[in-house]
Order: structure tokens, then sequence, then C-alpha cells
């Protein structure tokens, strides 16, 4: 059993834990979206390393590209997601004056199904 | 089975609640973007899922599943973006 592994595997599962129940807890998709990504990147980048680290079959590099893949596609995957939100005009909670009011079009109800 | 099969079980199970979590906050929404941003995150509880496999079963093909989770999240991401923007344009 080797230690680093384990103690990697344990924080990566525990970012992803605490980024769920961000996603769960906070009080609008933008702040939503802000645990879903930074936390959620994280932790799956530490579970793998760790996974990678243990694992000494000599398939590893399939593992290391993900990890390359997702630290490259998730912020262009969120700056869209984010963009769509604010265009989409769902509720922002806890911002009083909007900067990019005059930016953006917005929807001025939000989109529900 | 071994201290580091156990130590993935238990990792399994915690990552299960994460998955009921992200999923419970797709089903209630409220909005699109909540449903999209909860499917990002069921993805990326399930590339971690797949990385906890190969420890519990040996198998480093389970590898694989995670770089094709990660490859189908970044498509559906962008799509359903460029989708949502597109539905507010249209109105």
């Amino acid at each position: 059993m080797t230690y680093p592994a384990a103690a990697l595997m344990i924080l990566g599962t525990a970012f992803l834990l605490v980024a769920a129940l961000g996603v769960i807890r906070l009080r609008d998709p933008l702040q939503r979206m802000h645990s879903a990504t930074k936390a959620g990147t994280l932790g799956v980048a530490l579970l793998l390393i760790g996974v990678l680290l243990h694992d000494r079959s000599g398939a590893d590099s399939v593992g290391w590209l993900t990890i390359l893949f997702l630290l490259l596609t998730l912020p262009i995957g969120a700056q869209l997601l984010a963009r769509a939100t604010y265009v989409s005009g769902t509720a922002l909670d806890g911002i009083d004056d909007d900067p990019l009011a005059g930016e953006l079009d917005r929807a001025q109800t939000p989109i529900d199904v | 089975m071994s201290g580091m099969q156990m130590l993935a079980a238990g990792l399994a199970v915690v990552l299960a609640a994460a998955l009921i979590m992200a999923a419970w906050r797709m089903v209630r929404g409220p909005s699109f973007a909540d449903r999209f941003i909860a499917l990002d995150m069921l993805t990326a509880v399930a590339v971690g899922f797949a990385a906890v496999t190969v420890v519990l079963t040996g198998r480093s093909a389970f590898l694989d599943i995670g770089l094709g989770l990660a490859l189908i999240n970044f498509v559906a991401t962008a799509a359903f973006a460029v989708f949502l923007e597109a539905k507010e344009r249209r109105k």
C-alpha cells in the first residue's frame, strides 16, 4: 500500500464531495458552476494522479492524457456555459449592479422548463 | 482484498453520494443552466468513479472509459451552451 497514492485519492474524493455539496447548496447557477468546475477539476485530477501512482501496469499514459485534456477543456466549457447562463437570463443572487448590463443581450425572464 | 482495494471501495461509496447530489440538482433545476451544470458535475464524478474502479478491479482499461467520458463531456457542454444561446436569440 503506497501512502502518497492513498492520500491523493482521498483528497481528490473529498474535493469532489465538496464540489457536489456546493452544486446543491449554493444559491444561483453561476455560484454552482464556480463550485462544480474549480473544485471538481481539482478533485478529478488529484484522484487520477493517485490512481496512476498506484497502478503500475504500464498503461498510465491514458490517465495523464485524461488529466491534460480535462485541464485544457474544462475552463473552455465553463466559459461557454457561463456566457450562455448569463444570456439566458437566470437569476443572479447577491449582485446589485450588473457590470455586463450594456455588453451582452440578456433575457428578462429566465428560460425554465 | 488488499488495503488499497478496501480504500477504493470506501471512496466509491463517497463518490456515489456525490453522484446522488449532482443528480438531485439535475432533477430539481430550476433553470436549464442548472441542469447543464449538474451534467458537468455528473461526468466529472463519473471520471473519478472510473479511476477508482481501476484500483478496485486491477484493470487499467477503465482509464480509457474516463478519457472517453471527458471527451464526451466537453462536446456536450459546448453543444448545450450554443443551444442555450440560440434558444434565447430566437425568442
